[in-house]
């Protein structure tokens, strides 16, 4: 009897057990473990501090932005692998990009089969049709901007809790299929979707903040554990198998160890030591020419879409003035400002607010000595403070005081210090307001604070001009009494207003027609002048002497999963 | 008979006053007068600033010159150089030039004259320094005479709250003030003070010693409360307050004045550490503890921007402090009258 009854467990057991172990075996033996003599090892990482939450669908900020690149995949995302800085989205999830259908308003995503999540579950429609809501229902940062234009997105937005995104997002479990509808065409959906809010988690993921625990994703790597304060750990999710090496290549690591506290001072003398791989942060400028020098080997510079500027509130003087604004944009020294940033290997004097590589950027200065908006000079040469002492002049503002809000990073004084000299020149009382950059960021936006100069800089989301020109200068952008408006110069014509969103529908079907009219757009809001851009900088990373490999990536700046350890 | 004359004593010099007596031995002592000569020296330096940036150096030291170059023996140089390593990453300001007239400590970051900027920042440093120990001397006066003289309640009410203002860490209380007031400048009635006003650091500094000072005051202040001369006044009806001025207050001003340099000393390392941290003299303005915060990221590269204030600080306290020995050595009564007998 007991002999029976232990035998029938036996092979209770083995029943159960047996399709487990079989699909675990086939697991790790498809999990893309590259092939080359550089696979394993534990890559370590250094961060000043952690990037907050780990819910992919509500972190914003870099480090964990980065590290969820290789944690979680969407229907379709930013390659992982090196290329120019205007790469389109790439499919992910998705085995293809699928031809918008009803003039632009349907989408139908076919769903690779076999992929799981780093919990064993096998990815279905339904997880893609849940995440969508969920996008919703955790107010992603996000939502409003990116995806509201799903039919039925506005109910969500209005109240997340319910949210159904019902004839918005259906899912064919049968055909493996999932159909977006729009309610207006969307030059830049393929992009939206490839941005870490639109990650794909199981359905059954709480709709709430996870906070410091990861849903499951599918990606090459999971997250083990997490405290925001010391570090976090990753393994090799057992169940990822490589299905498109653009999207989301094997890694190489067998674990990454992420650690906080160190100041970029710091981390940069810990890598020298061998004791980390890699540094969030940009090396700091006093740090450049040793590291340029004794570890030229060791050293990254990387390209990426960015840019600094001066946003200046249109709506309170003396900036309420185009003369003015333009004076400003006239008188700024550049040269000197791609000094503060570390020079010319590191940062390039932008005149537009598109930075160079983004889409629809075509070389041009309007404000350079002997330009003008009306004609351009081919690129910036030197500032003309007589002709800005002279617009000045003219509007009768000399003498009024400016003051400039800075984040508290050493660059960002050291630029704001700069605009306050040349502020200075052109006849005002300026002073500097220097605020930590959390806090920063969200008082020039808020125009209660009635900030005159707000200096911050912008990093692409995606590489498209909208995310430029449109999100940082569009009517509907501006909020005002709100901490969240991130138009910060309250600039709205709805002139410019029509030609951008003639260029995003344009960029649909055609979009080399649509880049011309972004570079058109991109003249017409600086012969405006609601900011002034400043310049455009590289990021200067140092590697520890083990690391090699292709990691860089347009959007990411690294993949981790691409560093390979001697 | 004759008559015997009797000798008139000699006339006797009147016995100099207790302060042409404090002098003559502040006078004598060698290294006193180095340290008051070397802060005569530093104020001097420090007042003649404008000169030097217009006359000498031809440079305006609060506006940025990172694009800017200056002529050395016949070259122009770039303020900011590019540093020597096979990547051509980053830029140096330029070193000292050892050149009066052109960069003689070299630039910061911001491409000014580091030179010129020492002098202003030591004038803005010096005056908040003398200032703020002034202030505090004339607080820390009254309260401690008050709580010394009147003791009771008074003394009750003061020395608690002088001890709970003891009990927070000076630094801690000051930077703490200073964050508030920073931000957004300081309301007294209907005045305002804005927060780039030198004003500010002046008023917090003092605030945060008036306990130091007030406690040796009321200390010194009690026990002449029961001098036999000041009894002597009370029983013949003299008013308290012509007591307090001219009994009191006379004597107690040998402890102000010894107290006086020390108050200063510690009022210019309060001053650099908190402009250091941002919270003190505010941009373009300099000190030296904003100059010492400008050479922080040039440690490796242009040491000599925070050297140079540093070392500045430093020689400044020290002579303090030796006057300060001075001082005492000279005003203490109890030393004086020892070396009479």
């Amino acid at each position: 009897m007991i002999l029976r009854a232990a035998l029938l467990a036996g092979v209770i057991f083995s029943i159960t057990l047996t399709p487990v172990l079989a699909a675990s075996d086939d697991a790790v033996a498809r999990a893309g473990i590259p092939a080359g003599p550089h696979v394993g090892g534990t890559l370590r990482l250094t961060a000043q501090s952690s990037g907050g939450t780990l819910d992919p669908q509500i972190s914003y900020l870099h480090p964990n932005y980065q590290i969820e690149a290789v944690v979680y995949d969407g229907l379709t995302t930013f390659a992982k692998t090196p290329g120019s800085l205007d790469r389109q989205a790439v499919p992910d999830l998705a085995d293809s990009l699928p031809v918008p259908e009803d003039g632009g308003l349907t989408y139908r995503f076919h769903l690779r089969s076999d992929i799981r999540f780093s919990n064993g579950k096998l990815l279905t429609p339904d997880d893609v049709v849940a995440s969508m809501r969920r996008l919703f229902k955790v107010n992603s940062p996000t939502a409003g901007p990116y995806y509201s234009h799903i039919v039925g997105g506005a109910a969500c937005l209005h109240d997340p809790e319910h949210c159904t995104l019902t004839g918005g997002v259906e899912a064919d479990d049968r055909s493996g299929t999932v159909i977006f509808h729009l309610t207006h065409p969307d030059s830049e959906f393929f992009d939206r979707l490839a941005f870490l809010h639109a990650a794909i988690v199981p359905a059954d993921t709480p709709a709430q903040d996870t906070g410091n625990s990861a849903p499951p994703g599918t990606g090459p790597y999971y997250i083990i554990s997490y405290d925001p304060n010391s570090a976090m750990e990753l393994r090799r999710n057992p169940w990822f198998h490589e299905w498109n090496h653009e999207a989301q290549p094997a890694g190489y690591p067998d674990a990454i160890h992420y650690a906080y506290g160190l100041d970029p001072e710091a981390e940069v003398t810990a890598i020298e030591n061998g004791q980390f791989d890699w540094m969030a942060e940009n090396a700091p400028l006093d740090r450049l020419a040793e590291i340029g020098g004794r570890f030229a080997g060791q050293v990254r510079i990387i390209d990426f879409l960015n840019l600094y500027y001066a946003a200046l509130n249109v709506n309170i003087p003396p900036f309420n003035d185009l003369r003015v604004r333009r004076a400003f944009n006239y008188a700024v020294n550049r040269k000197a400002l791609v000094i503060h940033n570390g020079g010319p290997t590191v940062a390039i004097p932008s005149c537009q607010m598109l930075p160079s590589g983004a889409p629809g950027f075509e070389p041009g200065c309007a404000y350079t000595r002997g330009a003008a908006p009306e004609n351009p000079a081919p690129t910036w040469s030197a500032p003309d403070m007589a002709l800005a002492r002279r617009l000045v002049e003219e509007s009768g503002t000399k003498g009024q005081h400016v003051t400039i809000i800075s984040p508290a990073q050493p660059n960002y004084v050291a630029q704001a210090n700069e605009l306050r000299s040349t502020l200075a020149e052109m006849g005002y009382v300026v002073s500097v307001r220097v605020i930590t950059q959390a806090v920063q960021f969200s008082y020039i936006q808020n125009s209660d604070h009635r900030v005159q100069v707000g200096l911050t800089g912008w990093n692409a989301d995606y590489p498209a001009a909208s995310t430029y020109l449109q999100a940082l200068f569009s009517c509907a952008t501006f909020t005002p009494h709100s901490d969240n408006s991130i138009n910060i110069s309250g600039f709205c014509d709805h002139k410019l207003d029509a030609l951008m969103d003639h260029a995003a529908l344009v960029s649909i079907t055609d979009p080399k027609a649509g880049n011309a009219l972004w570079a058109e757009a991109s003249r017409a809001l600086m012969a405006q002048a609601p900011a002034v851009p400043l310049d455009q900088v590289r990021w200067v990373t140092l590697l520890s002497s083990r690391v090699h490999g292709d990691f860089v990536t347009p959007i990411y700046e690294v993949a981790f999963s691409q560093f390979q350890l001697r | 008979m004759v008559a015997q004359s009797v000798p008139f004593p000699a006339p006797v010099a009147a016995p100099a006053g207790p302060w042409r007596a404090a002098g003559r031995v502040l006078i004598g002592n060698r290294s006193a007068m180095t340290a008051l000569m070397v802060l005569l020296l530093m104020a001097f330096s420090c007042v003649m600033a404008p000169f030097y940036a217009q006359d000498i150096a031809h440079t305006d030291p609060f506006t940025s010159n990172v694009a800017g170059s200056l002529t050395l023996n016949g070259h122009d140089v770039d303020i900011m150089q590019p540093n020597d390593n096979p990547l051509h990453l980053g830029l140096s300001p330029v070193g000292p030039t050892w050149h009066a007239s052109a960069y003689l400590l070299g630039a910061d970051s911001q491409g000014r004259d580091v030179a010129a900027r020492l002098l202003y920042g030591g004038r803005n440093s010096l005056m908040i320094s003398f200032s703020a120990a002034l202030l505090c001397i004339a607080m820390a006066a009254t309260v401690g005479v008050l709580a010394g003289f009147f003791g009771g309640i008074i003394d009750i009410i003061l020395s608690r709250l002088m001890d709970i203002m003891w009990a927070v860490p000076v630094y801690l209380f000051a930077i703490s003030l200073s964050i508030v007031t920073i931000s957004q400048g300081l309301k007294i009635g209907p005045f305002t003070i804005e927060s780039d006003n030198l004003l500010i650091p002046v008023v917090i500094i003092a605030l945060v010693y008036v306990p130091y000072a007030a406690r040796p005051i009321r200390g010194r202040v009690m026990a002449l409360r029961n001098a036999e001369f000041v009894t002597a006044a009370k029983s013949l009806g003299v008013p308290r307050w012509r007591i307090l001025l001219l009994d009191i207050l006379p004597n107690v001003s040998t402890t102000l004045v010894v107290l006086a340099p020390l108050l200063t000393a510690l009022a210019l390392l309060a001053e650099s550490a908190l402009s250091f941290l941002s919270i003190g003299v505010q941009a373009p303005a300099a000190s030296w503890g904003t100059i010492i915060q400008d050479g922080e990221g040039l440690i490796y590269t242009r040491p000599m921007v925070a050297i140079a204030p540093g070392l500045a600080i430093v020689i400044v306290v020290l002579a303090l402090n030796i006057l300060g020995d001075g001082l005492r050595d000279a005003l203490d009564v109890r030393e004086t009258s020892r070396k009479g007998t």
